[in-house]
């Protein structure tokens, strides 16, 4: 044990004495005994478990009370539909969480871009395909500018977000004049606006590509936040900010990236949104933010930060639209959907202060 | 507290750099987003240009919005105004502080939605929500004719909190079609066979569409349509355009936003009950400035506990012992 | 003479009146393990800090390995191959102990997927890891990729001893790495400052630990009152003379001892 350069090269026989002098260090993994501990530490390890074992068990349930109808492909389909704008919008709300900010902007900032392009494209006659880059290109300028305040000005992420979210809610009644853009409108002057709109059928299900680029979106982010050096520094930021400074993670430019990212990714959110919903109006999504952050909470993702998979919020956002559905097709009245996903909220985050307490 | 009064209305006529006669009159709308209340302001607007009156404008920040509204009030007190139109955005909430306003002297003109009860302010200029709701429901009776019996109906209301407009038109439709509506103040208490569900759209697309494709999936032989505003009818519309389903499906609305008219001209809407914010909002101008000039109050419609500014039918299939007037027509006259 | 590998002249810190640093000096010998101790408030901290970027001196000169350097960030300091091992070790808890080794300077996959993909190559950090923790004894735990939040707090001083270690190519500054640990963990945290002595690589180790300074220390650098007052081998000093010195209760030795 003294002299640990010698022994080093025996590997096995080194840990073995290691583990009678210094016991201390060695037992921390043979504690777990009872089985709600066993469990505690695999959801721990997994966090995404949670939210996917809850989404089966919200899918067979309601399968089983509102019956055939629910269960079909047509309706599971929809229901895919039904969340892909808020499920985008979740997956940029993860990113600000992960690294234990919260943007309370991010419905304003996708209803702003598809108010930009729409007005550019159906009104000042803008080539569509140019009207759409230059909303994506203001998202990615709304979130930069989020992240510019939260970084260079030191201002609280919340407090940040919540000027932004009048800021750019403002500037979409001024640009819109508070007015909705018809769909007819859209289809005639400028249908490549509806582009995600457009669906196909397989068997009895129908996608539409709003759903399909919102999972191509959460495979992107995940891809980045789990298999690059830019993720690992995304989730150590969100972790311990100081300590990922000082390991050296320029914490102020990864930031910048995030917030402009997803700004990035809500703008993506309103194009996708103008196929859904057929018609732009100011007066969507108004609710959008804290349906984003209802998602990734119902996900497993820690407010706290540094925490949960991004496939988590996606799983969020379809256990909310299957709850919606189940008790929708069960005729179940509108207060007790609304009911059934706060008590969603609150468990989902007893259960991440559960899991987090393992190391304790 | 009353020197305060008197000094802060002073320094704000001061301010105004305005004669000593002129009247201060205040605009307290809902919010600022949605095109019927942005056009009751241009009305007013103008109507106090026209009128010389010293007109200064608030908005909650979002439906139901009370703290911003009570303040909008207050602040209104304050300067002395000399009258306040309102569009409470919560029908009891602001009784308390509107009654101050009216011990001030005060003139108080609820728009657009009474308050609860209607004589807490001196008089309420509104749409007749129950009655543009009985037009829709009348007209899609006679469109459908003998199928009428045996339409599949679906609602879309506004949502959860089932205030007075959207029971109003929501029972003023079924009352219209000829169901029995039981409590007319309660939405979905009716037991008509022919109404497949009721469900809620925040009177937006995005919750129109959803709420369409929910209702589908209960009964997708679904072959009328009410709808709480047109927003909410464009959604509902794009969701039977994914079922396949646009076409032999009547959806009718309420509002008269110029974007709604011009879907009953595209064929998108049926028929829609136009009302009229510029009307609301200029009248209750007027009303002020009598008020100040002679101190006589609005009178109500009669046999109704408001002053009704009217409501008219928009579309392009007119039928019989329904009056109605032409999308063309309906575009000189919509707002927004 | 061998040239130091660091050395610094006259360092001089201002917070307004306060003055942190006051024309102090400072040498760091190759293969030396040398303590820095001092009174609390004595700017024994903030010395090190300017030798390392983390804060920038007013006055002075920092030579590291006979060349002037003037860094700006303790990530330039680190890119030159100098690393810190901070007291509250800079790991981010909920990642992997792999992970928490390469942050700041992950290896990507090879070909199209690391260059256009940006792809980690997490194999071969996973490996390099092991074999630095394996080199340093500290292969005891689970896997190298469960959280550094599920490790002992010897663990962990552990994994962030195996960084600097790892990374370092001119010398370690380690800030207080025994105040928080029991006992045995104590130990192997010392046996850890040894073995990376025994690697080469200079170490300076701040500390209010007598014992722990006094058993792993080739010198002392003792600091009062802003500078350095003098520094003193220890088996030429009793850890009592030690604490005289800092307190002010003796006078230094005129000569340097060591």
């Amino acid at each position: 044990m003294s002299d640990t350069t010698t022994t080093a090269q025996k590997g096995q026989d080194f840990e073995k004495t290691l583990d009678q002098s210094d016991t201390k260090v060695a037992t921390f993994e043979v504690k777990h005994h009872t089985l709600l501990e066993r469990i505690q530490h695999v959801l721990h390890n997994n966090p995404t478990l949670v939210p996917v074992i809850v989404l089966l068990v919200s899918l067979s349930a309601f399968g089983l009370i509102a019956g055939g109808t629910f269960f079909s492909a047509f309706n599971l389909s929809l229901i895919l539909q039904q969340v892909s704008i808020i499920g985008i919008l979740a997956a940029a709300q993860s990113l600000i969480i992960i690294t234990a900010g919260i943007d309370l902007s991010v419905a304003a900032i996708m209803v702003l871009m598809s108010v930009v392009m729409g007005n550019l494209a159906v009104f000042a006659g803008v080539p569509s395909g140019f009207a759409i880059l230059i909303g994506l290109f203001g998202g990615i300028g709304a979130g930069v500018m989020n992240g510019w305040f939260i970084t260079k000005v030191k201002l609280p992420p919340f407090i940040t977000t919540l000027g932004t979210w009048s800021i750019f809610y403002a500037l979409l009644l001024w640009i819109s004049g508070a007015q909705s853009i018809r769909g007819q409108d859209i289809d005639t002057e400028a249908p490549f606006l509806k582009f995600f709109g457009a669906a196909f059928n397989i068997g009895g299900a129908r996608i539409t590509l709003s759903a399909l680029l919102m999972i191509v979106v959460f495979i992107a982010l995940w891809y980045m936040l789990n298999k690059t050096a830019w993720g690992r520094h995304v989730y150590a930021i969100g972790d311990d900010k100081d300590a990922a400074e000082m390991s050296g993670i320029r914490t102020d430019r990864t930031l910048l990236s995030v917030y402009g990212l997803a700004g990035f990714v809500c703008a993506l959110a309103g194009w996708a949104s103008i196929g859904r919903v057929g018609s732009i109006s100011p007066q969507s999504f108004y609710e959008g933010n804290l349906d984003s952050i209802t998602a990734v909470v119902i996900g497993g993702i820690s407010l706290f930060g540094g925490r949960g998979s991004i496939m988590g919020a996606l799983f969020g956002a379809l256990i909310v639209g299957v709850f919606r559905s189940g008790l929708r097709l069960s005729g179940v009245d509108v207060l007790w959907q609304v009911f059934a996903i706060g008590w969603l909220i609150i468990i989902a985050v007893a259960i991440d202060q559960w899991i987090r307490r393992v190391s304790a | 507290m009353k020197t305060l009064t008197i000094s802060s209305a002073l320094a704000l006529t001061l301010t105004a750099g305005a004669a000593f006669a002129e009247t201060n009159a205040c605009l307290i709308t809902k919010t600022d987003t949605n095109p019927f209340f942005v056009k009751m302001k241009e009305g007013a607007a103008e109507a106090a240009a026209a009128n010389g009156i010293n007109l200064s404008t608030f908005a909650g920040k979002y439906d139901g919005d009370v703290a911003t509204q009570v303040a909008a009030v207050e602040t209104c007190i304050a300067s002395g105004a000399k009258g306040i139109l309102i569009t409470p955005t919560d029908s009891r909430a602001l009784v308390p502080v509107i009654s101050q306003a009216r011990e001030t002297g005060a003139l108080v003109i609820a728009l657009d939605t009474q308050f609860e009860p209607a004589d807490a302010a001196d008089a309420t200029f509104a749409t007749d929500n129950f009655k543009a709701g009985v037009m829709i429901g009348q007209w899609a009776k006679a469109k459908m004719g003998a199928d009428a019996a045996t339409a599949k109906i679906a609602l879309l209301d506004l949502n959860a909190s089932e205030i007075s407009v959207d029971y109003q038109r929501d029972n003023g439709f079924l009352h219209g079609f000829g169901i029995d509506i039981k409590d007319p103040t309660d939405i979905g208490d009716e037991d008509d066979p022919r109404i497949v569900g009721n469900d809620v759209t925040d009177g937006s697309p995005d919750g129109g569409r959803t709420a369409m494709e929910n209702l589908l999936q209960i009964d997708p032989d679904i072959n009328l349509v009410y709808t709480i505003n047109e927003p909410a009818a464009a959604g509902a519309y794009e969701a039977l355009k994914s079922f396949g389903k646009e076409e032999g499906v009547l959806i009718v609305s309420v509002d008269g936003g110029c974007p709604g008219v011009r879907d009953i001209a595209g064929g998108v809407i049926g028929a829609t009950s136009m009302q009229f914010p510029l009307l609301m909002a200029s009248k209750g101008i007027e009303a002020i400035k009598a008020y100040a000039e002679t101190g006589e109050k609005p009178q109500n419609s009669e046999g109704l506990d408001f002053y009704n500014t009217g409501v008219e039918l928009i579309t392009d299939q007119p039928v019989d012992g329904v009056a109605s007037i032409s999308s063309e027509e309906g575009l000189k006259k919509c707002w927004g | 003479m061998i040239t130091p590998v660091v050395q610094a002249r006259g360092i001089v810190k201002r917070y307004g009146h306060v003055t942190a640093i006051d024309h102090s000096d400072f040498e760091l010998r190759p293969g030396e393990v040398l303590a820095v101790i001092g009174d609390n408030g004595a700017g024994k901290s903030s010395i090190v800090k300017a030798i390392c970027g983390a804060t920038i001196p007013d006055e002075g000169e920092i030579l590291i390995e006979g060349k002037p350097v003037e860094f700006s960030s303790p990530i330039e300091a680190r890119e030159m191959g100098i690393e810190i091992v901070y007291q509250n070790l800079a790991l981010s808890p909920a990642l992997s102990i792999a992970d928490n080794m390469f942050t700041g300077r992950e290896i990507r996959k090879k070909g199209w997927l690391g260059k256009y993909l940006r792809m980690l190559d997490k194999p071969a950090m996973e490996k390099f890891a092991r074999d630095k923790l394996t080199e340093l004894g500290l292969m005891t735990v689970q896997s190298i990729k469960q959280p550094v939040e599920t490790l002992s707090g010897g663990q962990r001083q552990g994994v962030a001893v195996a960084r600097a270690a790892a990374f370092a190519t001119k010398f370690i500054i380690m800030d207080e790495p025994t105040a928080a640990l029991g006992v045995k963990e104590s130990r192997k945290v010392l046996e850890l400052i040894q073995d990376v002595r025994a690697r080469g690589i200079p170490i300076i180790l701040i500390s209010h630990n007598m014992p722990h300074v006094f058993e792993v220390a080739d010198r002392i650098h003792i600091h009062r009152l802003g500078k350095r007052l003098c520094t003193i081998d220890p088996k030429d000093y009793t850890m009592s003379d030690a604490v005289a010195f800092m307190t002010g209760a003796k006078e230094p030795p005129a000569e340097d001892a060591a």
